[in-house]
């Protein structure tokens, strides 16, 4: 497992840019991992269908806090309709379906946890802050 | 020795700040056992078969002997045919030998009637722990609880032995009452008199907590409840690997274990209870070798213990449990207590050492049967059980079945490491483990 060896992986668990509480989100919405014990909500501003601003709070394992953060980065300044079409890629790479290469570059720094799918008791923990997003875009 | 000169920590259930003077730990007598030999490892396959393992882990299930696979293979080689229906040789062979390790099980709990012969019917199999709990809360309970009386159980118990009493008292209109230890994690008499008392109709309390690895009073819980005419059940899951279990010493009227916690086969629990309770029982599963007749419209109950063994067995398991706790006794219960205070003392000052640790429970050595948690401080315990998977320890990390203990303690997140041994662990397996935490420490903290 080579996540826990990435500094730039890491560094978004010790060091989150997106990890503070938005002043004045238009979504919000929580997500809960039972198994870890994980909590995370997840505030967005969208304006005219555009991602201005992704940010969480909450508190939980390395790996859910990292990928919230790496997530929030990738969505900002999407549209919503990408950042559902990320999330549909992201969540098909955790359950180890394949993906193309452009795929993977779209997925940008999210693309390292790939490796998830081969640790299925951490597959909730990567998954926590996209099916947080999936659920509040899709209401 | 443990110097406990600076340990504080947030969950520890010592008092802050609390230290033991050397003569303290001197008193404790630690066991000079060799560590570092293990002539046990070998009996187990799958330490030759996963070298690069270190089981930690014994706690959530036991390794198994050579012997006892052999023993599960030779059942169906060698007599297999269907307990109790064949009229044949071979079906009766294969009734003999469960009979047989019914009576074995019967005497290694001390089972026996005054004249030492083993109370065999008494013995109940089933498939695990949880399920010999829910006969009792379920199918027992259910005769002697009225509204308003209680049932006590403690903190600390495993969700199987506290769900079945929650969903009992909803249906009876008892109350579910808990007893909460001291700081140092045992029940003072001020809680037992308090907690226990003219509406208890049972206390039901793990002998040692999967969580905390302590060993809780039974024999104290037990003689409280029987001075108020209620009954004690016990959940041995945790002890029966550790330490000599005799039911008659703890004043049980129930008792549950699994086999593969105790090195026998997973799939096989054992439920002993009192003749005239579980004759008052209605069975929990109904059907096939469970009864003496059926008719159009009704059917009565075979005599315990076939009451509540409907269908098949685990025929082969039961042989091969029996195996188990022959070899348990060849090795010797007093050899793996003794091997596992001194793993369980080499550990524990291994890991206060390292001050990121915070162990979860007493800080003591002698008060751990098995397990030994704790959490390693900012990192969260399934960040911490990973990255200790890519050493090859495996240590279980969660709320252990047990998250009304955790939410109790305020362990954060409701998780917590737990590492737990067993005799066939060694020095260089609590090293190994040791220097994992700190490869842990670095990961976070590099």
């Amino acid at each position: 497992m080579s996540l826990y060896s990435s500094t730039t992986f890491m560094e978004h668990n010790s060091h989150p840019d997106y990890k503070y509480e938005m002043d004045a989100p238009t979504h919000t919405h929580d997500g809960v991992n039972p198994s870890c014990g994980d909590e995370l909500t997840l505030t967005l501003r969208v304006e005219d269908g555009v991602i201005e601003e992704a940010a969480f709070t909450g508190h939980g394992c390395a790996i859910s806090q990292a990928s919230a953060d790496i997530m929030a980065d990738l969505i900002t300044g999407e549209s919503v309709e990408e950042a559902k079409c990320l999330s549909r890629l992201f969540l098909a790479m955790i359950r180890g379906e394949e993906l193309s290469e452009d795929d993977f570059e779209d997925l940008d720094e999210a693309a390292q946890l790939r490796d998830i799918s081969h640790m299925p008791a951490r597959v909730k923990c990567a998954e926590l802050a996209w099916r947080t997003l999936d659920s509040m875009l899709a209401e | 020795m443990i110097d406990t000169e600076n340990v504080t920590c947030d969950t520890c259930t010592a008092p802050a700040g609390m230290t033991v003077d050397a003569s303290d730990e001197a008193s404790r007598n630690w066991p000079r056992v060799d560590i570092e030999a293990n002539s046990y490892k070998a009996d187990f396959p799958l330490f030759a078969a996963r070298p690069e393992v270190v089981f930690l882990d014994s706690g959530a299930t036991s390794q198994r002997p050579q012997c006892v696979l052999d023993a599960q293979a030779d059942f169906y080689r060698t007599m297999n045919a269907n307990p109790l229906r064949g009229l044949y040789s071979l079906s009766v062979e294969a009734t003999q030998a469960i009979a047989d390790v019914r009576a074995q099980i019967a005497r290694f709990i001390g089972v026996v009637d005054e004249h030492g012969r083993a109370r065999a019917s008494e013995v109940v199999f089933c498939r695990n722990t949880s399920e010999a709990l829910n006969i009792v809360a379920k199918c027992f309970a259910p005769t002697v609880l009225e509204p308003g009386d209680e049932v006590a159980i403690t903190i600390m118990e495993h969700h199987s032995n506290l769900i079945p009493w929650q969903q009992v008292c909803a249906a009876t209109g008892a109350k579910l009452v808990y007893l909460y230890p001291t700081k140092t994690g045992e029940f003072s008499d001020e809680e037992i008199a308090a907690k226990i008392g003219p509406r208890t109709k049972i206390v039901s309390a793990a002998h040692v907590s999967n969580v905390l690895g302590v060993e809780n009073p039974i024999a104290k819980l037990a003689a409280a409840v029987h001075a108020q005419g209620g009954h004690m059940v016990v959940d041995a899951a945790q002890s029966i690997p550790h330490m000599p279990v005799d039911v008659q010493e703890l004043g049980a009227d129930f008792l549950a274990f699994s086999a593969h916690k105790v090195f026998g086969p997973m799939g096989v629990g054992v439920l002993w209870g009192r003749a005239e309770l579980l004759d008052a029982a209605e069975p929990l599963l109904t059907g096939g070798e469970m009864i003496d007749s059926v008719t159009e419209q009704g059917a009565v109950w075979a005599p315990v213990p076939e009451k509540f063994e409907a269908g098949t067995q685990d025929a082969a398991g039961i042989y091969a449990t029996g195996v188990a706790l022959d070899y348990l006794e060849r090795v010797g219960l007093a050899a793996v207590a003794e091997r596992e205070a001194a793993l369980t003392h080499y550990a524990m000052s291994r890991m206060v050492e390292l001050p990121f640790v915070d162990i979860i429970g007493s800080i003591y050595w002698d008060r751990h049967h098995g397990p030994i948690s704790f959490n390693v401080r900012g990192i969260h315990p399934h960040d911490v059980a990973s990255i200790m998977d890519m050493d090859g320890v495996c240590i279980r990390a969660g709320h252990h079945c047990a998250q009304p203990l955790l939410t109790w303690l305020g362990v954060e997140n409701l998780a917590c490491c737990r590492m737990s041994l067993a005799f066939y662990n060694d020095k260089a397996d609590i090293d190994r483990f040791i220097e994992s935490l700190q490869h842990v420490w670095n990961v976070f903290n590099g």
